[in-house]
């Protein structure tokens, strides 16, 4: 086996337990499959303030366990999804979030790209306007009879030629 | 003529672009801003590490300055930093508590004897109960109380003598200087 496949395998492998070690639910006991689903994908939403780019159900930190611990609790408890997020919105911040709530402090993450492709589709549609509007430009004598000379000079050139318009 | 200077717009908005990225990578993304900034501290109660006879609780946080000190026998940065508190601990402006946080009692009280004990009280949470309250994510971190219960500043990481001087320090003498 040549070598970039193993280390394809490998890579593989590693994500692939990587997965399988993430789901770490048989120590919660829930009432029906629907509140496992709603545990499952409330801590999908909220992120691991230890590792960043992963979120409470896929992390092994300490932190994410007392954190899903803490979640489950809450919603034993009877407490709404939301409930639990302002819970936690409270003491950790914003970042807890995977995705940033709508508010002005957050507008130019939300809007901004979209401001970006309108800029540049103004930008776009106004040149190629310019281009249509601006008139034709007249070839001279002197340009024409050169244009002549050089096709002259290169008869066998299979470039495609100029047309003339 | 109006055209003349056109063509450095588009080097001017990378130019913007280049200076906004490089300060996002100067920042870092470890240090999470608390939203308990400038809010009141939770309500709590926690058996003291020294004597779990005693209670610590949000009430002995009011009435003068404290640094909450947020550690752990486990933490090798808390170790970094204890000799920085051995030396603050002398000061009389303000009051260490230490919230002693996921760590067993015997091996924060042998880290204790070993080294020498910084704070004036401390608050034992093994099970994380009072650091989620705190919105606690790390050891070491350190909370600046004001006298009215305000948590004013919160430092991510070990205090050094950079940290102090240059932050905390200053800190403490404008909340000294509040009546």
């Amino acid at each position: 086996m040549t070598r970039p496949i193993q280390a394809i395998l490998l890579a593989l492998l590693l994500f692939t337990a990587g997965i399988a070690a993430a789901y770490t639910l048989e120590e919660f006991q829930f009432d029906s499959p629907e509140q496992q689903e709603e545990f499952r994908e409330l801590i999908a939403k909220l992120r691991c303030l230890v590792c960043q780019n992963e979120s409470l159900a896929g992390s092994q930190a300490e932190l994410a366990q007392d954190l899903r611990n803490e979640v489950y609790e809450m919603m034993r408890a009877g407490r709404s999804e939301d409930e639990i997020l302002d819970f936690l919105v409270a003491r950790y911040g914003d970042f807890v979030l995977y995705e940033p709530p709508l508010k002005p402090s957050t507008y130019l993450l939300w809007f901004g790209p979209f401001v970006l492709i309108g800029i540049g589709a103004f930008v776009v549609i106004r040149t190629i306007q310019r281009k249509k509007a601006s008139p034709e430009q007249a070839v001279s004598d002197a340009e024409r009879n050169r244009i002549e000379q050089l096709l002259k000079a290169n008869p066998s050139d299979d470039r495609p030629r100029p047309s003339d318009s | 003529m109006a055209k003349s200077w056109r063509f450095l717009i588009p080097l001017v908005v990378f130019g913007a672009l280049v200076v906004l990225l490089l300060i996002g990578l100067g920042k870092d993304p470890r240090k999470v801003p608390s939203p308990l900034i400038g809010k009141s501290i939770p309500e709590f109660s926690l058996p003291e590490l020294t004597d779990t006879g005693r209670t610590l609780a949000d009430d002995d946080l009011r009435g003068q300055i404290s640094l909450v000190n947020v550690w752990a026998s486990w933490c090798s940065s808390c170790r970094q930093e204890h000799q920085a508190l051995m030396v603050l601990s002398e000061d009389p402006d303000f009051q260490i508590v230490g919230l002693n946080w996921k760590d067993d009692a015997q091996d924060a009280l042998g880290v204790l004897r070993m080294t020498g004990n910084p704070y004036d009280r401390i608050g034992y949470d093994p099970d994380n109960d009072v650091g989620i309250e705190w919105g606690v994510y790390g050891a070491p971190e350190t909370f600046v109380v004001d006298r009215e219960g305000i948590i004013r500043y919160k430092h991510i990481g070990p205090i050094d003598r950079k940290v102090w001087e240059e932050t905390l320090q200053p800190l403490v003498a404008q909340l000294k200087a509040e009546r």
